[in-house]
């Protein structure tokens, strides 16, 4: 099977195209997504084929314009919100969670609000404590959203036009440490289930579950871990909201040992939501205390080695995982 | 007075309407039967009634959490807008809403928002959509002069102006959002200056007299209809005689000044207009009131009769349930 190489920041732009393509419904609205190509490059030179109706600049009114995308979405548009980075997100929390989320429950089940909202996520580029942070765990909180964290190619291409059939509001966080990263997309690859995690590394010992920016370090810890004669298995969650409880519980029974990594703070956070579910349909099957490697309880500083002190890193995985094995 | 009678009567039956369906809800809720927040419209209703006569079938209507009268206006029956207020199943919104959340899809009635300007922007949405395939509906939108403080409003007000967008945003000026009185929370109070800011063209007009709040909505909804002309900004000046909701007592205002705008009540004011005119005696009054009373005793009954929804169901609705949504990426209403 023939594939090609490309970077998620490409992977993002072809689905978009695809579904503009394939839907004149479909649009795209955000701050500098058509002039300017978009804060990430994602919509670079999408205006030229789609025009600026349709690839459409917005003011720094992130309320506004997400609900307006809740409006079209209610109107019979297909709309694709683009927010520059989930702390900008909450400026507009009051139309995602008190309207997006709302108003299908609210309405008796009359109305479907088929909204797709992408947004970065996540620190390491040195951008401190107002464009680093990992807050999809809160939005995964929220009845009536679905969260999805694409950490991969072929996730970054298909969940989009998965997410545009879905006739609920969707928000997807792109991992902005990944837009540069490149991989295979099968030619033939399409649309791609939205509600089951995927183990991305067969394994025996331990189990880390993890998602979007970190799933790569988590990969990178278990390809350590085999060096010491440790085998780990790695879940890709894939979506926070529905969270696959089967394949969280079916991996940590069959190695017994679990690391959650998480690149969203500690303290409720979704880390300590899967811990819970472990808790409550595994307990007999652990074999060790469930581990957690979070991003340390601060603001994500500027300094480049205290931004990396802050985050999860492989070292910390390997040594994470390695606890939970030291008793057996 | 230049009026039609018939219309002079059936403006007249809506805000009676309007307002004996409210006085049922505080008869209700005074038993128990009714409960949560329930915002009375009572003494506002002209305003609805103006703007709604010019509204078609397919327009769109977003309102706020005091919305009883748009619902009603925007042709949801009395029986599902009562039923709604005793939860039950057969309420517009399956009991789901309350007396804040009144929806009907095929009504294109979109809420019922109770987050002051949340609606704003959706409003923007909806006429986005009109826009972009090419329909020539209005999407009315409904809030108070509270709502003008929030930043949604502003945020609202630049993009319906900037994509010129099909809009009427009628503001409901009671002067009080809850409480505050607004030369207590507006630095400007002249919110027809506010709109205008932004290059949306804006007038004010009497919301106690239904018939210059017609007029007024009247053009404004043509000029919003014409292709290209964007978006309206209406504001109508009013009174809420009641308290802001069953849990307000009002230490805020004086009686005085409340039995001061009573005086120009709307439907007060009309019928002497009306009577004056001899556009409508005695009888014909009292036979629209009893008619007025019959259907409103009807919603009641039926709304009495109604089936609380079953337990287990409560987890439904949080995703949609109904059919696929068709097109390739699904998705007409």
């Amino acid at each position: 099977m023939s594939a090609t190489t490309m970077s998620y920041r490409d992977a993002v732009r072809m689905a978009i195209q695809e579904a503009m393509r394939r839907d004149e419904r479909v649009f795209v609205m955000g701050e500098d997504v058509a002039l300017y190509g978009g804060p990430y490059g994602v919509t670079k030179d999408l205006v030229k084929e789609f025009g600026p109706d349709r690839i459409r600049d917005t003011p720094l009114s992130e309320s506004g314009f997400t609900g307006a995308g809740i409006g079209a979405a209610l109107g019979g548009m297909r709309p694709i919100v683009e927010i520059m980075t989930v702390n900008f997100s909450l400026l507009a929390l009051d139309q995602i969670v008190n309207t997006a989320a709302t108003f299908c429950h609210m309405s008796g089940g009359q109305l479907a609000v088929p909204l797709v909202i992408r947004m970065a996520t996540g620190a390491g580029r040195q951008l401190a404590a107002q464009h680093s942070h990992s807050l999809e765990g809160w939005y995964a909180h929220v009845p009536g959203l679905k969260i999805l964290t694409p950490a991969t190619i072929p996730d970054a291409r298909g969940m989009l036009w998965t997410a545009l059939m879905d006739p609920n509001p969707v928000l997807i966080f792109e991992h902005a440490g990944l837009y540069n990263t490149k991989g295979e997309l099968a030619d033939d690859a399409g649309a791609v289930n939205i509600n089951k995690a995927k183990v991305v590394r067969e394994g025996s010992d331990v189990s880390i579950i993890t998602y979007g920016g970190t799933l790569s370090k988590s990969l990178e810890a278990a390809e350590r871990l085999a060096g010491s004669g440790i085998s780990a298995e790695v879940l890709d969650l894939r979506s926070l909201r529905p969270l696959d409880n089967d394949s969280i519980l079916s991996t940590v029974g069959k190695t017994h040992r679990a690391v959650i990594v998480d690149e969203g703070w500690r303290s409720g956070g979704i880390s300590a939501e899967i811990m819970a579910r472990i808790t409550e349909g595994a307990f007999y099957e652990l074999d060790a205390p469930v581990e957690r490697v979070c991003t340390a309880e601060v603001p994500i500083p500027y300094a480049h080695h205290m931004e990396l002190a802050a985050l999860p890193q492989p070292e910390a995985i390997v040594l994470a995982a390695k606890r939970t094995l030291k008793g057996g | 007075m230049k009026i039609d009678k018939q219309r002079a009567h059936a403006l007249l039956y809506q805000m009676k309407l309007i307002r004996r369906l409210e006085e049922a809800c505080v008869e209700y809720y005074s038993a128990g039967m009714i409960r949560g927040f329930l915002h009375l419209y009572i003494g506002q209703e002209a305003v609805a009634v103006g703007i709604m006569e010019h509204v078609r079938e397919d327009d769109a209507v977003v309102a706020t959490y005091r919305e009883h009268a748009h619902a009603l206006l925007k042709g949801l029956s009395a029986p599902c807008i009562m039923s709604e207020m005793f939860g039950t199943v057969e309420g517009c919104s399956r009991g789901r809403g309350g007396s804040m959340h009144l929806f009907s899809a095929p009504h294109r009635f979109f809420g019922g928002n109770a987050i002051v300007g949340g609606g704003l922007p959706m409003a923007v949405g909806l006429a986005m959509a009109d826009k972009m395939q090419g329909r020539d509906r209005v999407t009315l939108c409904f809030f108070g002069e509270g709502a003008v403080a929030e930043g949604e409003f502003h945020e609202a007000m630049n993009l319906a102006e900037l994509w010129k967008l099909p809009v009427l945003f009628c503001c409901e000026n009671n002067s009080y959002a809850m409480g505050t009185h607004i030369e207590r929370s507006e630095s400007v109070t002249n919110l027809v200056k506010k709109a205008e800011s932004y290059g949306v063209p804006a007038a004010r007009v009497d919301g106690m007299d239904v018939l210059a709040v017609s007029a007024a909505a009247k053009s404004a909804i043509e000029r919003v209809r014409s292709e290209g002309w964007g978006p309206y900004f209406l504001e109508c000046q009013t009174y809420r005689f009641r308290a802001h909701s069953m849990f307000d007592p009002e230490l805020y205002r004086s009686k005085a000044e409340v039995d001061k705008w009573k005086q120009r009540g709307p439907i007060l004011t009309f019928v002497k207009k009306l009577t004056d005119a001899d556009l409508l005696n005695g009888d014909e009054f009292v036979e629209l009131a009893e008619r007025v009373r019959i259907e409103i005793a009807g919603a009641v009954a039926y709304a009495k009769t109604g089936a609380p929804e079953a337990v287990e169901d409560l987890r439904r609705h949080v995703y949609w349930e109904g059919p696929p949504l068709p097109g390739p990426a699904g998705g007409v209403q």
